[in-house]
């Protein structure tokens, strides 16, 4: 055996052993979920006496669903969800995309405190402002149990990020020659930025999109402390109170915790390659 | 037009920052200044006055064994934590950038785990450690597994620990093979040419040039770590006896739960502080020693 077949064999070999490692841990990931899938077909004894069998000994049922969703009243929560996604992501980026615009193209001291400021602000977790926000918000303001204080608080707090990575994208990616050829066309500011710079940003806007519309999706503490009405919870609250009321009956709660899974899962079934793209740059960018 | 003028330079910033500004002042700047008066001040969340009484909060946050407790918790957690999964982050991202068959679809399954909440994680993990691998453990009467794990000390951290991993290393492997991928491939060839091994040439030649990866990494699990809450609610509930309440939850409860803002915002701001120190002095040492290829 040459060399060159030595090395050729000697790769297929690793190759092997990699691929069973991965096709071992893949599994490992996913075995969780797996399980709350098989078991959403069990009736409750089935899986408490056997959460692991493919299918109960009383056989394949569906009623879980219907019960869970009606309980969990799925069909609102899920509305709330994503009205609270969709307006607070089209905010975020409307109104981060603005502000990065001002703060690239002029030097005022103004632009400069606000986003130091904002840059500064990243590394303040939630949890220091959770307690202040809602004794400002709730005591004196009194604007808690509301929907659109929902979605601006949420937008508040994405903005330095993402006006963070717009500002990047700004500066890097829109000639300042296009802009300047806009305006001895007679545009103004205002229709220099929605006709020439907001279409070139386009990369960017689908990076903070996603990055924001999954954070929105899935935040529990914020939405909890804001929203107290049981017709205005999210998806993320009405699981932890569903749970908390049902957690013996756990055939309804495989059901509820699969609906809950389930939107962001079909969605990344479509979108895979572009959330998978969008969080790497965001995350490398960040 | 009046490039120059006061008035068109604050008609400018207000038309296109305004908006953000307002918003990241009432929803940032605002509660975190207001935060720190509430430190001095007791207040139970309900009355209409704040009574002032100086920095009683910090002592009695000094003085607060459960904070304490919570927070050398939060440390022992997030050490393991953090070594654990930047450990498989990496090794993840080293095998689906070699090249092997179907990398980007292990790539994009590492990943699922990211998607779904910390809530919807935690019942689901709670499910398989309270009854997946208690009904193995009775089958094939292996004691440590027939009894649930969350219902012991040691083991409900160890599962935090376990779902921290699950959750995080899919996502710290995306950037850990965004920066395998920006070490040009001429480097591991002439390395190799050199006569290194391909292992030898990954360690001493790509490792270093990923140092920025690594940073950013560390940092990202340590924050997110230390802030744990999520996880922690639907997985543990700080059960048994309170054991596995982190720093977060601590501050959570005393505040909403106990009524003890001032002091709940004390202890919060002292998380947030050491959080932070731990995170800029990682970033310093890493970024001090970074190599340019």
């Amino acid at each position: 055996m040459d060399a060159n077949a030595q090395a050729a064999q000697k790769k297929k070999v690793s190759h092997a052993i990699m691929m069973i490692v991965l096709v071992a841990v893949f599994f490992l990931f996913i075995f969780p979920l797996i399980l709350v899938i098989i078991n959403v077909f069990k009736t409750k004894a089935d899986i408490t006496s056997n959460p692991l069998a493919l299918i109960g000994a009383h056989g394949f049922t569906m009623e879980n669903f219907p019960k869970a969703m009606e309980k969990m009243n799925f069909l609102v929560v899920f509305k709330n969800s994503l009205i609270v996604t969709v307006c607070a992501t089209v905010l975020t980026l409307l109104v981060s995309s603005m502000a990065a615009f001002v703060i690239v193209r002029n030097n005022w001291k103004a632009c400069n405190l606000l986003f130091s400021g904002m840059v500064a602000s990243m590394v303040i977790p939630f949890q220091v402002l959770m307690i202040p926000l809602v004794s400002l918000y709730g005591g004196i303001f009194g604007v808690l149990n509301s929907r659109i204080t929902l979605i601006l608080m949420h937008v508040g707090f994405s903005a330095s990020m993402a006006t963070f990575m717009f500002h990047g994208a700004i500066r890097t990616n829109v000639p300042m020659e296009l802009e300047e050829a806009a305006f001895i066309d007679g545009c103004t500011r205002w229709q220099t930025y929605w006709k020439i710079v907001f279409p070139l940003l386009k990369p960017t806007i689908a990076t903070v999109a996603i990055i924001d519309a999954m954070a929105f999706w899935n935040d529990y503490l914020l939405p909890s402390l804001v929203l107290g009405r049981k017709e205005l919870y999210t998806i993320p609250i009405a699981t932890q109170v569903f749970y908390g009321t049902y957690s013996t009956d756990i055939g309804l709660v495989m059901a509820a915790l699969l609906l809950a899974m389930l939107p962001i899962l079909i969605l990344y079934l479509f979108l895979q390659r572009y959330i998978v793209e969008g969080v790497t740059s965001g995350a490398v960018k960040g | 037009m009046k490039r120059n003028t006061m008035s068109y330079k604050v008609k400018q910033f207000l038309m296109f920052a305004g908006p953000a500004t307002v918003l990241f002042f009432a929803v940032v700047i605002l509660p975190f200044v207001y935060g720190l008066y509430l430190t001095f001040t007791s207040w139970d969340g309900i009355s209409k006055t704040k009574p002032f009484v100086g920095l009683a909060n910090y002592l009695a946050a000094f003085k607060d064994a459960a904070y304490w407790q919570a927070l050398g918790r939060t440390f022992i957690y997030s050490a393991i934590a953090v070594i654990l999964v930047n450990v498989v982050a990496f090794l993840l991202a080293y095998l689906v950038t070699s090249g092997i068959k179907g990398q980007n679809f292990f790539r994009a399954g590492f990943f699922v785990p990211n998607l779904i909440g910390g809530i919807v994680l935690g019942y689901v993990w709670k499910f398989v450690f309270n009854r997946a691998l208690v009904s193995v453990g009775q089958a094939l009467s292996i004691g440590a597994l027939s009894t649930s794990w969350l219902a012991t000390t040691n083991g409900a951290m160890l599962c935090l620990i376990i779902v921290s991993v699950w959750q995080y290393a899919g996502y710290m492997m995306l950037i850990y093979v965004a920066g395998f991928m920006s070490v040009p491939k001429s480097l591991m060839e002439a390395a190799q040419i050199d006569g290194c091994t391909k292992s030898q040439a990954t360690w001493n030649v790509t490792v270093p040039l990923m140092r920025a990866s690594f940073v950013q990494c560390l940092f990202l699990t340590i924050t997110r770590c230390f802030m744990v809450y999520d996880v922690n609610l639907s997985l543990t509930k700080g059960e048994p006896f309170n054991s596995s309440v982190m720093a977060a939850m601590h501050v959570y409860n005393q505040a909403f739960t106990y009524k003890n803002y001032g002091t709940g915002q004390a202890e919060a701001l002292i998380l947030f502080v050491v959080c932070a120190i731990v995170g800029v002095t990682q970033v310093y040492i890493g970024k001090k020693g970074e190599v340019e290829a």
